[in-house]
């Protein structure tokens, strides 16, 4: 596995190997998907679109419907309009969802499609129906990740729809969760919930990418924000975005154009992170904090300190998108663990400085790749590998123990399922991780050592 | 397709009939009643998809670099562009691979890529790639390098090839390119071209050692999914005959550079590389025909044509004693099978030869195949090789080199193959042969090209087929309708499904989707229709 990995660093300047990151446009789709009644849209060749409704569909093992502009030389060297105008026609008479929301890609940004304007002359053409509204996000794939497209579609929600129609807010909160899975979404709603905070939460792929079985296929499920709740988001009274690379562009933009003041919060991954994000909505919502949700805090740190034996001191290498690491860096250090080895595939000079700051005496770097990370794996060897599902061949490679975290994750089912936000997910992290170690040694240990108990 | 559900023309209609009138138009001739299988009625196909349908259908980059080439272990693979085309195509269509000796580095777990950024377009990318070049080969030492062109990289005019190039003189080892932009074309198809016309040019023919073996063959369009190239080589080993090269799953670069004194192509996905097959004859007089190794008649008749080929009673002999061996442990377990599976009916929409291919393996279990599509066939795919003189070519496919291929003035009938070939077709044998997918499909099924998510839902409204061959994309959509759904590109982990061995993992495969309880827990005890499956509600015996 890997076997021309070697131990010897050499710095590259132009290639990358095994990316800790993918493109733009595929978390321009999945934050889309996350609108009720949405088509995203890729404007360009049909390859895109391609890729990223498979990657979706095997993370999730949900439909994942899109539509492309299915871009020919032609179109590229005359333009997208009458592909894109053709397309809007098409989606709207055959499918006829409320909204469609178009991202760019590599091929529509170079050759420089206006997309506004398309979208103009269409409306004035009457390719898109009234009542039917058409959005647009520049999703360059050689700038920023997907983590930046999830990003700028949240941001071009926003510029589109939300209105500022109230002299006074409403006594409602805004929440943007991050590049996060449906069940994340479904547990960042309960917390909420449960603190007895109002909330519009933009956008939200649960109930969406995790669709009941019952014989039936519903194009646009149940699931998802509606057209009318991303309007009104305008009126809120405060945004909460959870993770900074996420969700920035979009709470700023609604600050900037509806007057919405936003704050700015990790991802509620770990104790400290959903301490920060459950007193953030206890604030906002000037209630106090369930019962409840106080027993499942409790519950999570008494796990942690029956585990914190075998948890100690544990060296890990983890890779993700910078909002992820943020968290589950923070959560691995309270658990006792030594994070030596943390990447991600996305730019941020200003997020690794940070990094480097919480842990000095880690390789820490963005901008990099799994391939960097696995040679100082071999230098330094760690106890434990955490990252999506790509991080399984460098596990494999170095016989240790890997816990799947982050997206894409192609090869498991859990995730799309139970969480890793709140005090549960980190509950379910500590079980994640603790499992490893001790499979690793149930399978390892010779038959006097195996043990029964622990 | 029958007294219960609506006839196949009804259907048609009733599929086209949400369009606006042009996509009316267009989808209208991607879709047929195969009125009379014999002689195929024509097909749109190669043709553009309408921007705004939901198609499953990839780009020409897709078709070369993750489907030819890539599988192609010891070669190392550079995605020139940015991140995205190269992170997706990084172990996606589960090609299986060994490496063959010791020291070889597997170079399909590493994606590579020139990651481009806003400078690289703005200012051109060329010195990235000769950079990435140099350090992929310092830190790997390769014996050969390809890149990839994706779109950006076409539109701001960087000259890969004359990059690749030079570092091959710079590094001495072979280096060359594929433009590849993914707005070729229609399809993967475009790719798959692009991708022929490379191995030909740049590999093929580079090592003339002699391979000493009485019946050498290269096996064309074998990806080694799921590992199926691995029973087929299993199967041929058995029989006594030595595969040079399967081009190109799990295949040394070593072995395609010496593939050309193979005594005979055969070829398994005709829409991939047909092309190389052709272009091998005209260079080198190696014969090629159509094979498939997918279903116990289609595997039996495939082995006996190419022993015929050889025309050697020992091998004659030899290949009816594997196929009676191999038979003798399949027999009960499809008689088995069949008890279940027969009346049953399947739809397949895959590929460019998956979705014929397959239908042998469903008549294996008396199933029925009521509608049947390629993603990114050509009209020969489905109608047979002799239309190709009447295929109008269009201008999304002249943009895609043809090459100028000549006899080798000394390699060419090496091996006395154009002579032996003359006296089998005297005989009725033929070759450089490909009937077509309808000629094989029942009168009256539905074959649509290209088949639109719309398409689809309306198949299964209508005929609620047991189970339907498909790709990642679409199966949930399905399978949210009741109706299971297997992936015939991927396989959905398992495989093989190639050969003997491979039809049997099938069998029980296809039993265990159709007779799963799964879909009859769709509906809790307290509703109306618990305990029922929403495909088998209305089941409608499709009568073909």
């Amino acid at each position: 596995m890997l076997d021309g990995t070697t131990a010897e660093i050499r710095e590259r300047k132009a290639l990358r190997i095994n990316p800790a990151k993918t493109c733009q446009p595929i978390g321009a789709m999945y934050a889309a998907l996350g609108v009720n009644k949405c088509m995203p849209h890729s404007h360009g060749s049909q390859g895109c679109c391609a890729y990223h409704r498979s990657h979706l569909t095997r993370t999730y093992k949900e439909p994942v419907v899109a539509t492309t502009s299915s871009f020919t030389e032609g179109a590229s060297v005359f333009g997208g309009l009458a592909n894109l105008q053709t397309a809007l026609d098409n989606i709207f008479t055959i499918y006829n969802p409320d909204i469609v929301a178009v991202h760019t890609t590599c091929l529509s940004e170079v050759i420089g499609d206006d997309i506004p304007m398309i979208i103009k002359k269409s409306i004035e053409s009457g390719k898109i129906p009234e009542g039917k509204t058409v959005i647009h996000a520049n999703t360059p794939s050689f700038a920023g990740s997907h983590v930046t497209g999830y990003a700028n579609q949240l941001e071009a929600f926003v510029k589109y729809l939300s209105e500022s129609t109230v002299e006074e807010k409403k006594n409602v909160i805004n929440l943007f969760p991050g590049f996060v899975d449906p069940s994340d979404m479904r547990e960042i709603k309960r917390l909420a919930s449960l603190v007895g905070v109002e909330f519009i939460m933009a956008t939200d792929t649960s109930d969406v990418l995790d669709s009941p079985a019952d014989g039936s296929y519903h194009m646009y499920p149940d699931g998802g924000t509606k057209i009318a709740e991303l309007k009104a988001m305008g009126d809120s009274f405060l945004s909460l975005g959870l993770g900074p690379t996420g969700t920035e562009a979009g709470t700023k933009a609604l600050e900037k154009k509806c007057n919405v003041p936003f704050k700015t919060l990790a991802l509620p991954i770990g104790v400290s992170a959903t301490d920060e994000f459950v007193d953030a909505l206890r604030l906002a919502g000037d209630t106090s904090v369930p019962t409840e949700l106080e027993y499942e805090r409790g519950r999570l740190v008494d796990m942690i300190s029956d585990m914190s034996q075998y948890l100690h001191n544990k060296k890990v290498a983890i890779f993700g998108d910078p909002d992820h690491l943020d968290s589950m860096v923070r959560f691995l250090v309270e658990i006792g663990m030594e994070p030596a080895i943390v990447i991600t595939g996305t730019p941020g000079k200003k997020w690794e400085r940070q990094m480097k700051e919480l842990l000095p005496n880690a390789e820490v770097r963005a901008f990099s790749d799994m391939h960097y990370m696995h040679q100082w794996m071999k230098n330094n060897s760690v106890d434990l590998l955490i990252g999506n599902t790509y991080g399984k061949l460098v596990a494999k490679a170095e016989n240790i123990p890997f816990v799947r975290f982050g997206f894409p994750i192609l090869d498991r089912v859990g995730h799309r399922a139970f969480p890793f936000v709140g005090y549960v997910g980190a509950m379910r992290l500590i079980e994640k991780i603790t499992d490893q170690f001790f499979d690793k040694r149930d399978r390892e240990d010779p038959d006097h050592e195996t043990e029964l108990i622990f | 397709m029958g007294p219960h559900g609506p006839s196949a023309a009804e259907a048609r209609e009733k599929m086209l009939e949400a369009y606006p009138r042009k996509t009316q138009r267009k989808r209208g001739k991607q879709m047929l009643v195969n009125e009379s299988p014999s002689t195929p009625a024509e097909i749109g196909a190669n043709s553009r998809t309408v921007p705004g349908i939901i198609t499953q259908r990839g780009c020409s980059y897709a078709g070369c670099k993750g489907v030819v080439i890539g599988p192609i272990y010891d070669i190392l693979h550079i995605t020139h562009g940015p991140i995205g085309c190269g992170f997706y195509s990084w172990l996606s269509r589960r090609n299986m691979t060994k490496i063959r000796a010791e020291g070889e580095t597997n170079y399909l777990q590493y994606s590579m890529s020139t990651d481009m950024q806003e400078d690289h377009i703005v200012f051109g990318g060329e010195k990235q790639l000769a950079q990435a070049i140099q350090e992929a080969y310092d830190e790997f030492k390769p014996k050969a390098i390809s890149v990839y062109a994706t779109c950006p990289v076409g539109l701001i005019g960087d000259d890969i090839h004359s990059v690749c190039r030079t570092m091959k003189e710079k590094l001495g080892i072979n280096i060359f390119g594929f433009s590849c932009e993914g707005y070729k074309g229609v399809s993967q198809s475009a790719g798959h071209h692009i991708a022929n016309n490379g191995v030909f040019k740049h590999m093929i023919g580079l090592d003339d050692s002699p391979v000493e073996h009485k019946y050498k063959i290269n096996i064309l369009g074998e990806y080694n999914i799921g590992g199926d190239a691995w029973e087929i080589d299993r199967i041929f080993a058995r029989c006594g005959i030595k595969i040079i090269g399967t081009l190109s799953g799990g295949v040394s670069y070593g072995d395609i550079c010496n593939c050309h004194m193979a005594d005979l192509n055969v070829v398994m996905c005709h829409r991939s590389i047909n092309y190389m097959a052709e272009m091998m004859e005209t260079k080198f007089g190696i014969p090629w025909f159509k094979v498939n190794f997918i279903g116990l008649e289609g595997t039996k008749k495939s082995l006996r044509k190419i022993a015929q080929y050889f025309g050697d009673k020992e091998l004659i002999d030899k290949v009816e004693e594997v196929i009676a061996a191999e038979m003798a442990e399949v027999r009960p377990i499809i008689n088995d099978v069949k008890t279940r599976t027969t009346g049953k009916t399947a739809a397949l929409f895959v590929g460019g030869s998956r979705a014929h291919h397959y239908q042998d393996l469903f008549e294996d279990m008396d199933m029925k195949v009521i509608a049947a599509g390629y993603e990114f066939a050509h009209r020969d795919d489905y109608e047979g090789r002799d239309v190709l003189p009447n295929i109008k070519i269009d201008a999304d496919s002249r943009n895609i080199e043809e090459l100028e291929v000549e006899a080798d003035p000394e390699r060419f009938n090496l091996r006395k193959t154009v002579d032996r070939k003359k006296s089998l077709e005297d005989s009725g044998f033929s070759f450089s042969d490909y009937e077509g997918m309808m000629r094989q499909m029942k009168k009256d099924t539905l074959v649509i090209d290209d088949i639109s998510h719309h398409e689809l839902e309306k198949l299964i409204e209508f005929y609620k087929p047991d189970v339907i061959g498909s790709g990642i994309k679409d199966k949930y959509v399905i399978e949210k309708m009741g109706v299971p759904c297997k992936q015939l590109h991927s396989y959905d982990y398992g495989g093989p499904y190639a050969g003997f061995k491979g039809a049997i993992n099938f069998f029980k495969e296809i039993d265990r989707m159709t007779s799963t309880k799964v879909w009859k827990l769709t509906r809790a005890p307290w509703h109306a229709g618990a305990g029922e499956s929403p495909a088998s509600e209305e089941k409608v015996p499709a009568t073909v």
